[in-house]
């Protein structure tokens, strides 16, 4: 049986903790307006730039010869793969889902014999993963300095996939990040940029009389935009991250403001029980000296 | 009949700029400056570095982009670049920045032909700009 005093220290410390997850839960609400906000105004640049490739790709009949970005090398032994995290915790299962997604992945290629690379871009993707799978890591990228997301940083990891591309360093390519799909809700989403997917489900039908000019030629065009394609799919994989991550952390801590209140209410009636048990004691102690007189 | 046609510029952060007045463009196509009038046929290029001029019913506006691929379809144009600023609004400091980290890059050795040819194009439309 904890004593008074030991009871009234744990309401203050869980009272303190209460208000930083409070703070931190308003404070990630605010940067999840943000976040959103940012992945809207940055969802026409990747729509637009998946209508032209569509386009492109149609349009290209020779496939043999087409750029491998697109097509892919033709074999799939060594697979590289993004593991796009937050730099920072206590986001809930945030990082964790990414992570499990990306594990149940790689289990599955070295099960298949064949060769995993992993980059890892967020500090705690890398920390999470080290002890599995540390001799898999070729890379290890974090974006802490930055304030904001922005197409600078995305580029450069797209200019590290393309150079390790061009050195044949890999066939396949994933990324690994959190779609976000409501404050509550982030799937972990994996998505092959390299070779390119085609989206099975052609939305632009209205698309099929292309008689498109090409200037230059439509190859050249392809090898120069597929490496933009790529940079642009890790932006966009980052803003999602960037709301996601806001959202879980919102979430979570709702959650564990809650749990403190729930924890403060039961601490002080246990408080409550043992000061009255202490009082009636000492009536009890008096009474009884009392009537002994 | 009106002879305005639709352009959007977005570039990855947002989109920067969507007009449906303009009756002329002009854009700094790979093989060459192309102007682009209402109903031209369907077309994707992309850029080099050079000005965007965007016209409009009452104003003509500047654009510089150093790189970006261009689509018209069923007269709309669109822009997408990775950088791209106006030229009103143009920092006289990234300017001169800009000029001075492309001429060092070409005064590397182990650079293409087609680089050198786009640097030099660079430095030459970001001097333009640093004398108006």
């Amino acid at each position: 049986m904890p004593s008074l005093d030991d009871l009234r220290k744990r309401i203050t410390s869980v009272k303190s903790t209460q208000k930083i997850t409070k703070a931190m839960k308003m404070v990630a609400a605010a940067k999840l307006r943000k976040a959103q906000e940012n992945a809207e105004k940055g969802r026409p640049y990747s729509e637009k730039m998946n209508n032209v490739i569509l386009n492109l790709s149609k349009s290209i009949t020779d496939k043999e010869n087409a750029p491998k970005l697109l097509v892919g090398t033709g074999e799939e032994k060594v697979h590289l793969c993004i593991v796009l995290t937050a730099d920072r915790g206590l986001c809930g299962g945030f990082n964790t889902n990414i992570i499990k997604k990306a594990k149940s992945y790689f289990e599955k290629i070295i099960s298949e014999n064949k060769t995993l690379k992993i980059i890892t871009v967020g500090s705690k993707g890398y920390d999470q993963l080290k002890r599995q799978y540390k001799s898999y890591i070729v890379e290890n990228i974090s974006f802490k300095e930055s304030k904001n997301i922005n197409y600078f940083d995305a580029d450069k990891v797209g200019k590290i996939i393309i150079e390790k591309f061009e050195k044949n360093e890999f066939d396949v390519c994933a990324i690994f990040y959190n779609k976000f799909k409501n404050v509550i809700t982030q799937i972990p989403q994996e998505q092959q940029i390299v070779p390119l997917n085609e989206d099975k489900d052609d939305k632009d039908v209205s698309g099929n009389d292309n008689d498109y000019e090409f200037e230059p030629d439509e190859d050249e065009i392809l090898s120069n935009l597929l490496p933009k394609n790529i940079s642009t799919q890790i932006f966009k994989a980052m803003l999602e991250n960037s709301a996601s991550e806001q959202g879980s952390r919102m979430t979570a801590m709702d959650n564990a403001t809650r749990n403190a209140g729930e924890l403060v209410d039961r601490l002080t009636i246990e408080y409550n029980r043992s000061r009255q048990a202490a009082i009636t004691k000492e009536l009890i102690e008096i009474i009884s000296g009392a009537e002994s007189l | 009949m009106s002879n305005l046609f639709n352009i959007d510029i977005v570039n990855p952060e947002q989109s920067f700029l969507s007009k449906d007045n303009v009756f002329e463009v002009v854009i700094p196509a790979v093989e060459g400056e192309i102007g682009i009038l209402k109903d031209h046929i369907p077309i994707i290029s992309f850029l080099k570095p050079g000005i965007i001029r965007v016209f409009s019913e009452s104003e003509e506006q500047s654009f510089y982009v150093e790189d970006g691929i261009v689509e018209f379809k069923d007269n709309t144009l669109s822009v997408l670049t990775s950088s791209i600023f106006d030229l009103k609004d143009a920092d006289k400091n990234f300017v001169s920045e800009s000029i001075s980290s492309a001429e060092a890059e070409l005064s590397k050795d182990n650079i293409d032909d087609q680089k050198r040819f786009l640097l030099n194009h660079k430095v030459e439309v970001l001097k333009s700009i640093s004398i108006n």
